[in-house]
């Protein structure tokens, strides 16, 4: 800007004159600096985690007998890491998660998208927002004392009061809102004529919603699963409370028994003792566990970004 | 389909889509709006049955004794036990979210929006920070533990609310950049025109033309970060806050103890949701209702307040 209008100088007027004042000019540039300062932070920040993870798994992943990585059950202190215990704990409790809250979200979201008036949004939309905002510890706790006596003991009396299923339904409770909100987004950016052009063929509301504006949202709605996944897979207090089996566990692939997480056993080796102490690799498995967590994180993450942008592309 | 019958006057609207539908009752219509009406009002039914559940479950714990559980301190018998030591944990936690995560997210989304020139660093940053905003909370418990524990003990003093609060500002950096600078982009350009028009700097309209604007939908955000800080337990057990009995309890507002073992009240529902006594259970809940009744005002608060700004410059 400055440039265009020194070029033609009014009578009388230098350049110099339009500079401005030199003190607010060096205040703007230590500004300048301070603003990118803090938002070069989050690059810093991502290179402490790596840094912070790589470290001690290098530890691990250079000392440990592998047969013991692969082998019966994850005891870190006995010197026991059965990661296929936690990958399959984690894979049940995010499935009957996901299996929860995966319908109902969508249904909530193509409700508020398609079906709800703008009254009924106004009221709903805030309450479902304040539902995602409940602290996970207590959901877990509503999933210990709640969900497990009240709903699934009443349907098989033997099942123990903690169990992978509980934990299971209290993340649906936690991600449900997260569904329902990028799914509605995802509808919601599907253009009016599409909707228009099935009416105007004869369809009915729940065919244009069925055979129009979803197949149209689709990339939006896998987005939302995959992110509700990610999510639902880095949970932990939920599992924490509600999973039971905190010091270790036998390879377990019933939901309604109790199970153990990768978030949940590191949560657990971290609050187990004062000092993390016992068998010598005990406290860098939990730093092998988190980095697998974190590249399992990162890549659905990175793979739903990709889908939320495709939606933003096509409309 | 002949649309030869003359239409009379008096005929209904119903009637006609029925017409057109070839007259028959839209059964999956309504089955599928019904079905979804549900699956909407099982979270507000899930949200009333819990908070029904919990408050009912520690009411008597303030009924007989409300001013006890607040100040009291950890004990093995539940009839003694409070949460004073909690509260005081979640009050610092608070303190270091605001002084440090507000500050710099905000400095970083104003960064991203009016400053940042369209370039391979402002999109590696910009990609950075999304993917940030989705790390579970537990790794982030892992950098505290490994930075703010371990290496710079001498500052933090190791397993303290310090290096906790650090770790918990961190965390909720993401998710306050990417609302500040939605509210940012919300400002409308002729504000900045008007402002460049008239000789300012890039920073004077910023700080006096788009802040001011994008100043509700900023709030909503690091209050809703802040409530997400408060009611966070996984990074806190990670840096070591005592999943126990603490022993200790300084006043609220010792600032010198602040590098010392700490508890927060997240960490304390999680000890005492652990506990085989029955009696803890009541105090559990107590200390969820006090625990939602933070998070849940400001989640309240700060939605209704990006409501009303919504709807008021449609």
């Amino acid at each position: 800007m400055a440039q265009l209008i020194t070029s033609q100088p009014g009578p009388g007027l230098t350049s110099a004159d339009l500079r401005g004042d030199p003190r607010r000019m060096r205040k703007e540039t230590v500004v300048r600096g301070l603003l990118f300062a803090a938002a070069a932070t989050s690059i810093i920040i991502s290179g402490l985690i790596v840094y912070s993870l790589v470290r001690e798994t290098w530890t691990f992943v250079s000392q440990v007998d592998w047969a013991l990585v692969w082998g019966d059950g994850w005891f870190p202190r006995r010197g026991q890491y059965d990661i296929k215990t936690l990958l399959v704990g984690s894979l049940i409790v995010t499935v009957v998660g996901l299996a929860v809250a995966g319908p109902i979200g969508l249904g909530a979201g193509i409700y508020l998208s398609e079906y709800a008036s703008a009254r009924v949004r106004k009221v709903i939309k805030p309450t479902i927002e304040v539902l995602a905002g409940v602290p996970s510890v207590v959901v877990g706790f509503f999933a210990l004392t709640f969900i497990s006596p009240e709903i699934i003991q009443r349907f098989r009396e033997a099942t123990p009061q903690q169990t992978m299923a509980a934990a299971g339904i209290g993340v649906a409770i936690l991600i449900i809102p997260l569904v329902a909100s990028i799914s509605e987004d995802a509808m919601r950016s599907v253009p009016r004529s599409l909707r228009e052009a099935s009416y105007g063929l004869g369809a009915r509301k729940v065919t244009t919603v069925g055979k129009v504006v979803l197949p149209a949202a689709v990339s939006g709605l896998v987005a939302a699963f995959i992110v509700a996944f990610s999510r639902a897979i880095g949970e932990t207090m939920v599992v924490f409370i509600a999973a039971g089996k905190s010091g270790g566990s036998l390879f377990e692939t019933n939901p309604l028994e109790p199970g153990l997480t990768m978030t949940a056993a590191m949560a657990s080796i971290a609050s187990g003792t004062d000092s993390v102490v016992g068998e010598a690799l005990t406290f860098q498995s939990l730093f092998f566990v988190g980095a697998i967590l974190f590249v399992i994180t990162l890549a659905l993450n990175i793979v739903a970004d990709r889908f939320v942008r495709r939606v933003r592309e096509r409309y | 389909m002949s649309i030869s019958a003359p239409l009379s006057s008096g005929i209904s609207a119903e009637a006609v889509r029925r017409r057109l539908h070839g007259q028959r009752f839209d059964l999956p219509g309504i089955v599928v709006h019904v079905a979804l009406l549900l699956s909407l009002l099982f979270s507000l039914v899930v949200l009333g049955v819990l908070v029904y559940d919990l408050v009912s479950g520690g009411w008597d714990v303030f009924a007989s004794r409300f001013a006890s559980f607040l100040s009291g301190t950890m004990r093995f018998a539940a009839s003694e036990s409070g949460i004073a030591q909690a509260l005081r944990g979640t009050l610092w936690i608070g303190v270091f979210v605001v002084a440090l995560a507000f500050p710099f997210g905000i400095g970083a989304a104003v960064y991203l929006e009016e400053y940042a020139p369209d370039n391979r660093l402002t999109r590696v940053i910009d990609i950075n920070i999304r993917n940030l905003a989705g790390v579970p909370s537990i790794v982030y418990g892992i950098l505290g533990f490994a930075v703010f524990v371990k290496t710079l003990s001498g500052l933090t003093g190791g397993r303290s609310v310090i290096a906790g609060g650090i770790t918990l500002a961190i965390l909720v950096l993401p998710v306050v950049i990417i609302t500040a600078a939605e509210a940012i982009r919300a400002v409308p350009d002729d504000l900045r025109q008007g402002g460049y028009g008239l000789g300012a700097t890039r920073w004077e309209v910023t700080r006096t033309q788009v802040l001011p604007y994008a100043a509700p939908g900023i709030l909503t955000g690091t209050v809703l970060s802040l409530a997400r800080a408060l009611g966070e337990a996984a990074p806190l057990i990670l840096v070591g806050a005592v999943v126990g009995r603490l022993g200790s309890n300084p006043g609220l507002f010792d600032i010198g103890s602040l590098d010392q073992r700490f508890t927060a009240l997240p960490i304390v529902i999680t000890y005492w949701a652990g506990l085989p006594q029955p009696d803890f259970r009541a105090l559990t809940a107590a200390a969820i209702v006090v625990v939602l009744a933070i998070v849940l005002a400001a989640n309240a608060a700060a939605i209704l307040m990006r409501n009303r700004y919504e709807s008021k410059r449609g």
